[in-house]
């Protein structure tokens, strides 16, 4: 049999059936191949790349998210902390202001007072001047009938020298330094 | 070693023959008797125990295959794993690195010549089969005739009649006088070695490796039967028989890849313009 076939055959001649043979089985693996199984594997891979990708994907958003909230949080910081300087500032400017102020009103008020003190200095020395004015007529009076004795009794000529003799001192007081005339007639512990 | 069940047959007889001797496997090896034949719109058919390993390999393979993929599923289960290690091998190794990212379109194709080269060679191996259909030069001729039809077609797709033809006969850089020499040469390269190397080298591979196993097996048959000093090399030439199992196995695992790869490469060529 080997023979017969070894003599009737040549192993790189095939005969023209098993080609078609051949051909047809390939055919069915390939057609098999191409439709059915590689396009499900793609879909596979396509499936699993995706699957990583969208994992790659909502990590960096959540790490996009995680900037952003720390980004907005240092802004949000640096504002609060320009916030607190311009209050600070508000805060020292105005106490500065409210000083000044202070300041301003506690003159004015000293100033009131020392004018009032002047004023009621000044009406109770009048006072004193023109309680003393008339003390120092009586008494001159008393002093110059002393002096002359009980024989001069002339209201009209008495007060008439008197009042005469008062103005001229007042002139000289006047024409004198004021204040230092003034002082001359005030008791130490009137005042 | 049932695959060599009538050359066995055939040693028995020569055994039974008185002064007869050892009779080495013949071609007789890849002419099996036919089960069955006919004829159809005048061509002969003939079905012998190669064609239906051809169709139990072929057959076992889609339905590994489709096996794999009738859930897919984004973590793959044992079956799918494997599929889709094969696919990957072929649509990475192959159709991505060899031809670049316009050679994705090419993979189910390459991954089908892959596929079944290595159904087919496998059967060299199994028992029962031992014989690989591409040891029959049939079916590596039909393969290589498929490939060499794609590779021109998608050259002339890709670069236009003229310049597919224009560039592989006249080599872009090289001096005119030199055109001589090396445009027969191309040609003859490209459009008659290059289908037939990738038939020949397929073919005789698994020829040569259903020869030596059957050599080994039938010596180690021979030598075990004749009862002489030479039962002690029966043994060697068992264990020779097993030992070249596993490298048919490395073989056939080999001449899968090395077919896909090349027609990989000759794809490469058709889709890139030439340098």
């Amino acid at each position: 049999m080997s023979i017969l076939a070894a003599e009737s055959t040549n192993p790189l001649i095939p005969p023209v059936g098993e080609i078609i043979i051949g051909l047809i089985a390939f055919a069915v693996l390939a057609f098999v191949v191409i439709k059915l199984v590689a396009p499900r594997f793609e879909q596979v891979f396509q499936a699993r790349r995706e699957a990583i990708e969208g994992g790659i994907e909502r990590a960096e958003a959540m790490q996009a998210e995680a900037k952003a909230a720390l980004e907005q949080y240092r802004a949000q910081l640096a504002e609060a902390r320009t916030e607190a300087a311009q209050i600070r500032d508000a805060a020292r400017a105005e106490g500065q202001q409210i000083i000044e102020e202070l300041r301003a009103q506690a003159q004015e008020e000293s100033a009131r007072i020392v004018a009032r003190g002047e004023e009621q200095l000044a009406s109770s020395r009048q006072q004193v001047i023109n309680e003393l004015r008339g003390q120092i007529g009586t008494l001159a009076v008393d002093l110059a009938g002393r002096l002359v004795g009980e024989s001069l009794a002339d209201d009209a000529r008495r007060s008439g020298t008197v009042d005469r003799f008062l103005d001229q001192l007042d002139g000289m007081s006047a024409a004198g330094d004021g204040r230092g005339g003034s002082s001359a007639y005030v008791p130490q512990d009137a005042r | 070693m049932t695959s060599s069940a009538h050359a066995l047959g055939d040693v028995l007889a020569v055994e039974s023959d008185p002064g007869g001797g050892f009779t080495p496997p013949g071609l007789g090896e890849f002419f099996p008797e036919a089960l069955t034949s006919f004829s159809l719109l005048g061509v002969e058919f003939e079905i012998t125990r190669i064609t239906l390993i051809a169709w139990v390999a072929t057959a076992a393979m889609i339905a590994l295959l489709v096996a794999a993929v009738r859930k897919p599923e984004i973590v793959p289960g044992k079956l799918q794993f494997i599929g889709e290690s094969g696919y990957s091998f072929v649509r990475d190794g192959i159709a991505r690195d060899v031809i670049g990212p316009k050679g994705l379109p090419f993979a189910p194709f390459l991954a089908s010549l892959f596929f079944f080269i290595l159904a087919n060679n496998l059967m060299a191996i199994i028992p029962f089969a031992q014989i690989s259909p591409m040891s029959k030069f049939a079916f590596p001729l039909v393969l290589a005739v498929i490939c060499w039809v794609v590779y021109i077609a998608v050259g002339i797709k890709n670069q236009g009649l003229w310049p597919y033809f224009r560039d592989i006969m006249f080599l872009p850089g090289v001096p005119k006088p030199m055109y001589i020499l090396i445009t027969p040469l191309e040609l003859l390269q490209n459009f008659i070695v290059r289908p037939f190397t990738l038939a020949i080298r397929l073919f005789a591979n698994m020829f040569a490796g259903h020869m030596l196993l059957v050599t080994f097996a039938l010596g180690a048959t021979y030598l075990l039967t004749v009862g002489n000093l030479s039962a002690v090399f029966g043994p060697v030439s068992a264990i020779m028989a097993i030992v070249m199992t596993f490298f048919e196995l490395l073989v056939i695992f080999l001449q899968a890849y090395v077919f896909t790869m090349l027609m990989g490469t000759y794809l490469n060529g058709s889709v890139e313009a030439a340098h």
